[in-house]
């Protein structure tokens, strides 16, 4: 005897699934990120006690009065070099992250990363060609540095994107990279090129390429903060649909999707946010792959939980790396990105070896 | 609900839950790939309920057909749903009316069964495809239909091949359509699991009240399952209609270029044994002698 599917019983209460994000997964992350921004604001060269620096901090919040007994110095220290430098480290982070899993998503690919796929290069490319033209001094309100190097970063990944795909439809695991090593190395030889023959810039494309969150300030902050609101808000919503164009393109266009719909909408929202991010940051890689595969790892594959899971522990490890590059070698200052490369590189051969097996 | 109401309550006790059954129809599907003509000018009509299965040699132009239906070719002509011509539907629209098992399904690494099979709600859901309490409640309902409630928390990818199969068909299912397609669902398993699935598959016809359409290599399941058989060559129909009168030995002569044995069963189902054509210059070795 057989029942039909409605005969069943309807009372009993559906187990839960991964496909949510859930309350604890959600306070873990915030935790994450609320530790990453203490111990990020109360570290640096001059030594400020921790606890002060949590009183500090809790003090401006609104509705709250509370006296840390810092000097004017140190709250200047707190409030206009570090404070700024861990909203940025964490939005940074976020950014990297966030838009690497969205990356990973809509290619179907779990190597695919903003940095291995041109985007830093990009950035590069367009800072340089602003350096040289003499933008780099600024023109009143608007940087133009970051700007060029925005356009940079999106021209190098949506080339990338574009030849590593067929009709619309991702191409291998490899390719996508591959197409991403080689528009890479196109744009850097187009930047080298630039650079040798402007060598009067050499070292402001330097400190550039290596990295401004040392010298960043609220202004850099106030830069980011709208292609982060638009690119966070963006996955944000597209987390379901992510979830649904994991089964490939023709299953969800049976399932009612518009896979290239979907596609194009996320790769511009999260190659928005990357480049955003790199613009400011200088190059920083691998974070996209890092993060949102430690999360796969622990809270499984859905996007509901990948995405926003990858924007609060990509920005606070970003901060924590940046606490790192800034003592490891104190007083000077290690360039983030070695920091970034260094877990990362032996992390991306984890994977690629585990996907060339299976 | 015990077997004896199901044989003397035919057809489609899915009526009780207001499923209609959905008739449907390709007119004039025409498909070019690449400078081929895949399919030419096809007119196929099957009615609310039943099971048509396409057979036909290999590039005859079955899966084409299929994904006509689905949506995700272009073609010239028509397909209609009911009195709908699909051209004419949302793409979401379509999805609630049509479920695809494909032949070969994209499943994602490391997604648990339950969360597979939620994917099926999707053309039920809202921009931001959000699961209700009633999608999963659906879900829940199917994973206990076809017993893989154990399995719910499993990732698909670890599950055996006749598993899989039914957790690929449990999606189909949740999205609760009228019309359900399966391109080639018994290849890879074995002659065991393949009744499993396709008497399943029957039952579940019945249930629903679903038109079932399938693409087959096995002539025997087709004739024994269908209702309706059509058969393809080179793109176009060159036969369709009762198993008993289509799956015969001229159609298989001409079409797949083979001898072929029919037997009819009292339920007028259509088994099929083809012989071998050529044997090569040997000595056969002698019956039942032991063998090393």
């Amino acid at each position: 005897m057989s029942k039909t599917l409605d005969d069943l019983d309807s009372k009993q209460a559906p187990l839960a699934d991964q496909a949510r994000l859930g309350i604890g997964w959600l306070s873990a992350g915030l935790a994450a990120v609320l530790v990453a921004a203490l111990v990020s604001v109360a570290s640096g060269p001059v030594g400020i006690p921790f606890d002060r620096v949590a009183l500090e901090v809790l003090g401006r919040l609104p509705l709250i009065n509370l006296d840390s007994g810092l000097t004017d110095s140190q709250q200047a220290i707190v409030w206009e070099l570090r404070a700024p430098r861990m909203v940025l480290g964490l939005l940074v982070g976020a950014l990297l992250a966030g838009s690497g899993a969205a990356y990973q998503g809509v290619f179907r690919n779990p190597l695919a990363d903003p940095f291995l796929l041109g985007i830093a290069a990009g950035a590069g490319l367009g800072a340089t060609i602003a350096i040289v033209a003499g933008l780099g001094d600024g023109l009143g309100l608007i940087d133009p540095v970051p700007i060029a190097a925005f356009i940079g970063a999106l021209l190098a990944v949506t080339t990338a994107g574009t030849l590593g795909m067929r009709r619309g439809a991702p191409m291998s695991t490899t390719t996508l990279i591959l197409t991403g090593v080689a528009v890479a190395s196109f744009f850097t030889a187009i930047q080298t090129f630039i650079q040798q023959r402007n060598a009067e810039n050499l070292r402001q494309v330097f400190a550039w390429i290596l990295g401004r969150l040392s010298t960043a300030g609220w202004d850099e902050v106030l830069l980011l903060l709208p292609y982060a609101l638009v690119c966070g808000l963006g996955l944000v919503l597209s987390v379901g649909a992510l979830d649904v164009l994991a089964v490939g393109d023709d299953e969800a266009a049976s399932l009612g999707l518009r896979p290239q719909t979907v596609r194009r909408v996320v790769l511009v929202v999260a190659s928005l946010g990357a480049a955003a991010a790199v613009s400011v940051s200088g190059l920083i890689g691998f974070v996209g792959l890092i993060i949102p595969h430690a999360v796969r790892l622990v809270a499984g594959v859905s996007h509901r939980r990948v995405i926003p899971l990858s924007f609060l522990f990509g920005g606070a490890f970003l901060a924590l790396t940046d606490v790192a590059a800034r003592t490891v070698q104190a007083p000077a200052e290690l360039p983030i990105g070695v920091i970034t490369a260094f877990i990362g590189a032996p992390f991306f051969l984890s994977i690629l070896r585990r996907q060339t097996n299976s | 609900m015990n077997a004896g109401s199901r044989s003397t309550d035919p057809p489609l006790r899915g009526k009780r839950r207001g499923i209609k059954p959905l008739e449907l129809a390709w007119s004039g599907i025409t498909v070019d790939l690449g400078g081929n003509r895949v399919l030419d000018n096809v007119d196929l009509k099957v009615a609310g309920g039943t099971w048509l299965s396409l057979i036909g040699p290999n590039g005859a132009g079955k899966t084409t057909m299929i994904r006509a239906l689905a949506g995700t070719i272009s073609h010239a002509g028509t397909i209609t749903l009911g009195t709908k011509d699909v051209a004419e539907t949302h793409h979401r629209e379509r999805a609630q009316q049509v479920a695809v098992v494909p032949q070969h399904p994209l499943i994602p690494s490391g997604i648990p069964t339950f969360d597979y099979v939620l994917l099926g709600r999707t053309p039920h859901q809202g921009m931001r495809f959000s699961a209700s309490h009633n999608d999963r409640q659906i879900v829940h309902n199917v994973l206990t239909r076809l017993g893989l409630l154990n399995f719910m928390q499993r990732r698909v990818e670890t599950l055996s091949g006749g598993e899989r199969q039914r957790v690929v068909l449990a999606r189909a299912l949740a999205q609760q359509s009228p019309v359900l397609v399966l391109d080639e669902p018994t290849s890879f398993l074995d002659v065991g699991h393949q009744m499993d699935v396709l008497e399943l598959i029957a039952e579940l016809q019945i249930e629903e009240a679903l038109t079932v359409v399938t693409t087959l290599h096995d002539l025997s399941v087709a004739g024994q399952f269908a209702d309706q058989v059509a058969v393809l060559a080179e793109g176009r129909l060159v036969a369709n209609g009762h198993p008993v009168d289509v799956v015969t030995p001229e159609t298989i002569r001409t079409h797949w270029g083979v001898d072929a044995h029919t037997d009819i069963d009292e339920r007028g189902g259509v088994t099929v044994t083809v012989k071998r054509r050529r044997t090569p210059d040997k000595e056969p070795l002698p019956k039942g002698r032991d063998m090393p």
